[in-house]
């Protein structure tokens, strides 16, 4: 990044880029699952045969059949049909938890990063403090104040998360801050929000990028297990960790209530594993082969 | 070394005073009166205001915080709103069942996390190695509360091997010496305790382990990896050593570095999984006391958990800091 190379036309570029993502099995099944789930989140109205909070109680504990491919709940409700909807509040919660820890966390690393001094102080001891509770905990701290909800389960969620992207920013900044481009941009009299803008932003969205696609998974397994401590979604959301919360009661006498939410949690965090660890073998040469 | 332990220590020191403020403050930024929680629906204004003035609810911000330290300190955290017990005495309870359960847990990740780790990376992209890393993948990817479930079904429902829930047999009662019904067991020469505890450790010790056992199985591949393609390795295996040597005491003692440091970062993922954890298999530990008393808004409780729960993490943290120090003499003296 710190030496000009001869510009690739961009036609060249773009089918090397393709080129290198078809190498990588992890990438394509990954964005495979990922492109099946967001299918499922976009068309779960024709998808689901039933409504996913209609109650009926002649159908209550049903196992899987035809009629209900994944069984109903105790209120006679299609599972399958939940678990479709399931999937657009699962996403919707990773990608804004995850958007709330990016956001605040860039901002936050980039400001200690680059200005160093008492900005850095402040931000990695507040950054250092976070770090010393345990996720849930701290999550739980924030669900407590905040009160139970699932908008609030997110924001937690996003705090949580927050130093992770806070720290790596912040020593991405602070390598890129010494080269001769920033340092001439500045130089040159830009304005600090241009150079960080225009910059040092580009130069570290590699890293942010990889650890976003991890981090959404995480996120929503969190959330699920807020969901499922009875501090996020509230019934009948059609929520994976709460589904799984109730099915624990049913566990023995009807366990696809709680099978198909988690495999569903399971499959939608493989793909966005697998699509992290791919784009960080592509935008990363230097960690290839780190992942699975 | 001791210095380097000592300037951790005093390292530490601020981060414990950020946690507590943080604690403190996030307390008192939960909507509701703590003095109406005590006393309920019939409280008059007068009642109210007494409790107020008792718990000093009624002094400045500053002067609540600096009590709360001071009796934190002395690990004074006041009365559970919800049983009207010492907070102390209810962690005190609490705290060496989640501390056993991490251990065992912990103890699980890192054998098994190694040793499949190890294997895998003997054979690289062989059968093996596939069947293990996609093991790995999906252990990474699946939330503790659906591994539990999904062990309690198989183990506990299903086959009916293993208990569905506790800590020991319902109705064992055993003298309490340590409160870890493990080592209570050993001390007392109570056997059936140990038998009946190691059964009902079993299987929330693997759920509790599962993501932090695949976890360490990536990172030690990915290390002997490295590892076993360094001349030294050659030269031992070029020496004639045997494979199995070259591998244990050549390759692995030096992998073994990393995966130190990764242990202490699943300690934090253990102490939350333990909440999960807790819940599914209906053990009385830290983390589902800090469940209930965030569900029946028991503040106190909150407030005196977190804490220690913070203290344990950073401690813990410290001491595989210690141990790294320790493996690796460069760190001490940078």
């Amino acid at each position: 990044m710190t030496t000009a190379a001869p510009a690739l036309p961009r036609r060249r570029a773009s089918a090397l880029a393709w080129q290198r993502m078809a190498r990588s099995p992890n990438l394509l099944v990954g964005l495979l699952i990922l492109a099946i789930v967001v299918g499922a989140a976009l068309f779960a109205g024709f998808l689901a045969p039933y409504n996913p909070i209609d109650q009926a109680f002649a159908d209550q504990l049903r196992p899987p059949s035809w009629a209900h491919p994944f069984g109903t709940d105790e209120f006679g409700r299609d599972i399958f049909s939940r678990v479709l909807y399931g999937a657009r509040i699962a996403l919707t919660v990773g990608v804004i938890s995850d958007g709330i820890s990016l956001v605040t966390g860039v901002v936050l690393g980039i400001v200690a990063g680059y200005f160093g001094g008492a900005a850095d102080s402040a931000v990695m001891r507040t950054v250092d403090v976070m770090l010393a509770f345990p996720y849930l905990l701290l999550a739980m701290i924030v669900v407590a104040i905040l009160g139970p909800s699932l908008t609030n389960a997110m924001i937690a969620i996003g705090i949580v998360y927050t130093p992770q992207f806070a720290r790596l920013v912040r020593g991405a900044v602070l390598a890129i801050r010494e080269q001769e481009f920033v340092e001439a941009a500045a130089a040159l009299g830009a304005a600090s929000v241009r150079v960080l803008a225009r910059h040092v932003l580009p130069n570290v969205l590699s890293p942010i990028i990889v650890m976003a696609t991890l981090t959404v998974g995480f996120t929503i397994v969190e959330t699920a297990g807020l969901s499922f401590l009875g501090l996020g979604a509230a019934p009948p959301t059609p929520e994976w960790g709460s589904m799984l919360a109730t099915g624990r009661s049913y566990m023995l006498t009807a366990p696809w209530i709680a099978t198909f939410p988690g495999l569903a949690i399971l499959v939608t965090v493989v793909g966005f594993n697998l699509v992290g660890d791919g784009l960080r073998d592509l935008l990363d040469p230097r960690l290839r082969g780190r992942g699975f | 070394m001791l210095r380097y332990i000592a300037r951790r220590l005093a390292q530490l020191i601020p981060v414990l005073l950020g946690v507590s403020v943080l604690v403190f403050l996030g307390m008192h930024l939960v909507p509701g009166d703590v003095a109406q929680l005590l006393l309920g629906e019939k409280g008059s204004e007068a009642d109210l205001a007494r409790i107020r003035h008792q718990l000093g609810l009624d002094r400045p911000l500053y002067v609540q915080y600096g009590r709360f330290l001071a009796g934190a300190v002395r690990g004074d955290f006041g009365a559970s709103i919800r049983t009207r017990q010492p907070v102390i005495w209810e962690i005190g309870q609490a705290l060496p069942l989640t501390l056993e359960l991490s251990f065992a847990a912990l103890l699980f990740a890192v054998v098994v996390g190694l040793a499949v780790g190890v294997v895998a990376a003997r054979r690289p992209h062989g059968p093996v190695d596939t069947t293990a890393m996609v093991g790995v993948l999906v252990g990474v990817s699946m939330p503790v509360f659906w591994t539990g479930i999904l062990l309690l079904l198989v183990f506990g429902g299903v086959l009916g091997w293993l208990p569905l829930g506790g800590m020991v047999d319902e109705g064992m009662m055993f003298r309490r010496i340590t409160g870890l019904p493990l080592l209570d067991g050993l001390l007392t020469g109570n056997l059936a305790l140990v038998e009946s505890n190691l059964r009902h450790l079993v299987l929330p010790a693997v759920a509790l382990g599962a993501t932090s056992m695949a976890t360490i199985a990536r990172m030690s591949r990915s290390t002997m990896l490295e590892v076993l393609g360094l001349d030294y390795v050659r030269t031992a295996r070029a020496k004639g050593v045997a494979e199995p040597r070259v591998v244990r005491s050549h390759a692995l003692r030096n992998a073994l570095l990393p995966i130190v440091t990764l242990i202490g970062l699943q300690l934090g993922l253990l102490l939350s999984g333990a909440v999960l954890t807790e819940t599914i298999f209906a053990l009385p530990g830290l983390g589902r006391l800090a469940i209930t008393s965030v569900l029946a808004r028991d503040y106190p409780v909150v407030q005196g958990v977190v804490l220690i729960a913070a203290m344990i993490f950073v401690l813990a943290n410290l001491a595989v800091d210690v141990l790294y120090a320790y493996l690796d003499p460069r760190i001490r003296y940078q």
